[in-house]
């Protein structure tokens, strides 16, 4: 591999890291704080891009589309939270896992009734259309870096929110001891209801950054879910950080895994789980 | 005025055929086993509204027997698939199974065929195995083979003056059978496949194969991915610059029913299948009139395969004259017949495959365009077929 090409697989790296980081960013936060296992996050990522194609062709701009996305994606996260999650709680994981299964099965259903089974393209806005020429037949898209620096500024975001802010703090607290928390007159049952929106804003914010690169399918949330599960595990439950960390590296271990070990590309990524539990059974970043 | 010419005809055999018959009471049940659900649904009721187009033109009769049909919703699901062909076997006693899409589904369809001597046609499904080594006397394909279209284009890369190619597909039997047939032409014409790039189904991060590809350096690229992968892989492939300089080409299911998704990143893609958007045979013209008018929607290659298996059936049936069903002379007439298809005419090869012509179209605003025939009456070679 050349110097060029190893530099732009670098940033594919990143770009990939990133975005999947997005989306296991939700997923840790609701396992972590809430202690629930949602296999319905990747269906969030779904309607994620569901949204964004449905509202860019209503208003004819993704950016538009995605600042109306998000508060969309909240409250429909917080009725979800209200509606179903809330009792979920005190349950133990198997009953979680069966919600959130028949969640996705709800959520395809719903999605092949509203919008049908076809493939569908989100245009990405003129204002990043653009490519950069990095080698003599390569460049590289412009929005693909902007997808990076949202990442970015997200993961800064999410950092400052958890560590830096009351409701962080708050946050923070509750994962650790609920009852004490509500205790001492903090409104718990809000503050998760505020977690939770929030993870699924984030997977939705992930779809929707996704859809003009990666179109909008059917079942487009399952591999996603998989892969977030994996970063989770990896990363340690309920650490933002950590996620951040193990999105890159698995970001980092499938590129280079699919252009260096070809016939290995399909199992690069839970190789490098299996390696990274046997260092660290709990996970790069244990919850402190 | 073609419709109803068609139609006319259509009645007129209808009402011909029992004349000669001893009666027309016969009956003859079909099962329908194909994906209602799913990524595969909008296939199998295409499949389903051809297949049904075809029994409405002869007048709710094949060849004479009143169509009887009993539904099987197959999920796509190979795991339930040995049970769903064996209920329809076994509990509805069908003559006929119809089915499917996935071929993971249809090989254990052929199984159960295989086992229970039920006359099977396969409307979509293209395992290179079903009409090769799984290959049985009562086992038929009213579709393509995956090597078909693939091989065809293998001929046109290396007439196109592109030496060195790079292939990209999905890790599983469709694509590496795909790439295969690909190989096999563009290699015997003196190209050279210089890397074959795979990546597991269904994963769509394609960035660092295009990157690969850009340093690769490659005279052209050939691909398999259909739906939402084909969309991704031609719009990042454009993203990357890649299209300009250096050519991309598929077999048909890249730009099949995905056009409009890929926004105009698929404009002037090169393709081959056996079926094209603007044939200029009235049998497709009337067949697409006709099919606009009852589904209210363009029919696409799924409804033809559809059309086709009813045709294949008929050809089978008109052979018996109305006397009581006999699957071992239906097969027999099936394997003789020639159908005159909206793909154009085609027969059947020893393996039971379409020996069809394959086109090279070319994407046009939202229409796979008719370019040429790439392959004039190609056959599977259906390599460990013993029959």
């Amino acid at each position: 591999m050349d110097f060029v090409s190893f530099l732009i697989q670098v940033l594919n790296s990143l770009q990939y890291g990133l975005l999947l980081f997005l989306v296991a960013s939700g997923l840790t936060l609701v396992f972590g704080i809430m202690g629930i296992i949602n296999l319905a996050h990747g269906s969030f990522y779904m309607v994620g891009a569901y949204l964004a194609f449905a509202l860019t062709s209503m208003t004819g701009n993704l950016m538009l589309a995605i600042a109306l996305g998000i508060p969309l994606a909240f409250v429909f996260g917080a009725i979800l939270e209200w509606a179903l999650f809330s009792h979920l709680y005190k349950r133990d994981h198997l009953e979680q896992v069966l919600l959130t299964y028949g969640l996705i099965l709800i959520f395809e259903e719903l999605r092949s009734l509203a919008v049908g089974d076809e493939v569908h393209g989100v245009t990405i806005p003129e204002l990043f259309s653009a490519s950069i020429p990095l080698s003599d037949n390569l460049s590289y898209p412009v929005y693909r870096l902007v997808i990076s620096i949202v990442c970015l500024a997200l993961a800064g975001g999410l950092y400052w929110l958890i560590q830096k802010t009351r409701l962080g703090m708050m946050i923070r607290a509750g994962s650790h001891d609920r009852d004490m928390v509500k205790a001492l007159g903090i409104d718990i049952n809000l503050l998760y209801r505020t977690v939770f929106a929030l993870g699924v804003a984030l997977a939705a914010l992930a779809g929707m950054l996704a859809a003009p690169i990666s179109s909008v399918y059917p079942g487009m949330g399952s591999s996603v879910l998989i892969i977030s599960f994996v970063i989770v595990v990896i990363g340690g439950v309920g650490s933002v950080w950590g996620a951040l960390v193990a999105a890159l590296v698995i970001g980092f271990a499938d590129t280079f895994g699919k252009v260096l070990l070809p016939d290995l590309a399909g199992l690069m990524v839970y190789l490098v789980m299996a390696v990274v539990l046997l260092w660290r059974p709990e996970g790069i970043f244990k919850k402190a | 005025m073609q419709v109803m010419l068609g139609s006319l005809v259509g009645v007129l055999a209808g009402a011909l055929v029992p004349l000669g018959a001893a009666q027309a009471a016969e009956k003859i049940k079909v099962g329908l086993m194909l994906p209602y659900t799913g990524t595969y649904a909008a296939l199998g009721t295409a499949i389903t509204n051809g297949f049904k187009q075809y029994v409405t033109e002869q007048g709710g009769k094949l060849g004479g027997y009143e169509v009887e049909y009993s539904v099987v919703d197959d999920e796509s699901d190979p795991s339930k698939a040995t049970e769903n062909a064996s209920k329809l076997v076994k509990r509805d006693n069908v003559d006929v199974l119809v089915g499917t899409v996935h071929s993971g589904v249809a090989l254990a369809m052929a199984k159960v065929a295989r086992d229970t001597k039920t006359l099977l046609i396969i409307p979509n499904a293209g395992a290179d195995e079903l009409t090769g080594p799984l290959c049985a006397p009562n086992v038929f394909r009213s579709s393509f083979s995956a090597w078909q279209p693939a091989y065809a284009m293998g001929k046109i890369v290396a007439e196109r003056g592109h030496k060195n190619v790079v292939t990209v597909s999905w890790k599983y039997s469709f694509g590496e059978q795909s790439v295969a047939g690909f190989k096999e032409a563009f290699e015997k014409a003196g190209g050279k496949v210089a890397k074959e790039l795979y990546l597991p189904f269904p994963n769509v991060e394609f960035q660092p194969f295009l990157t690969e590809i850009a340093s690769l350096k490659p005279d052209a690229v050939f691909v398999f991915f259909a739906g939402g992968g084909a969309v991704k892989f031609v719009k990042d492939y454009d993203a990357a610059g890649l299209k300009k300089s250096i050519p991309l080409y598929g077999s048909g299911f890249l730009t099949d029913g995905t056009i409009d998704a890929m926004g105009g990143s698929g404009e002037g893609l090169m393709t081959t299948l056996h079926y094209a958007d603007n044939l200029t045979n009235p049998k497709d013209q009337a067949f697409r009139k006709a099919y606009a008018i009852s589904y209210k929607m363009q029919p696409d290659v799924y409804a033809v395969q559809g059309y086709d298996a009813a045709q294949m059936l008929k050809s089978g049936l008109d052979s018996l004259k109305g006397a009581k069903f006999d699957k071992d002379a239906v097969a027999k007439a099936m394997a003789a017949a020639k159908i005159d298809s909206p793909r154009g005419a085609f027969t059947i090869s020893k393996a039971h495959n379409p020996v069809q012509d394959i086109y090279l179209r070319k994407v046009e605003g939202r229409d796979n365009k008719l370019v040429g025939v790439a392959e004039k009456a190609l056959a599977d070679p259906a390599r460990g077929c013993r029959m």
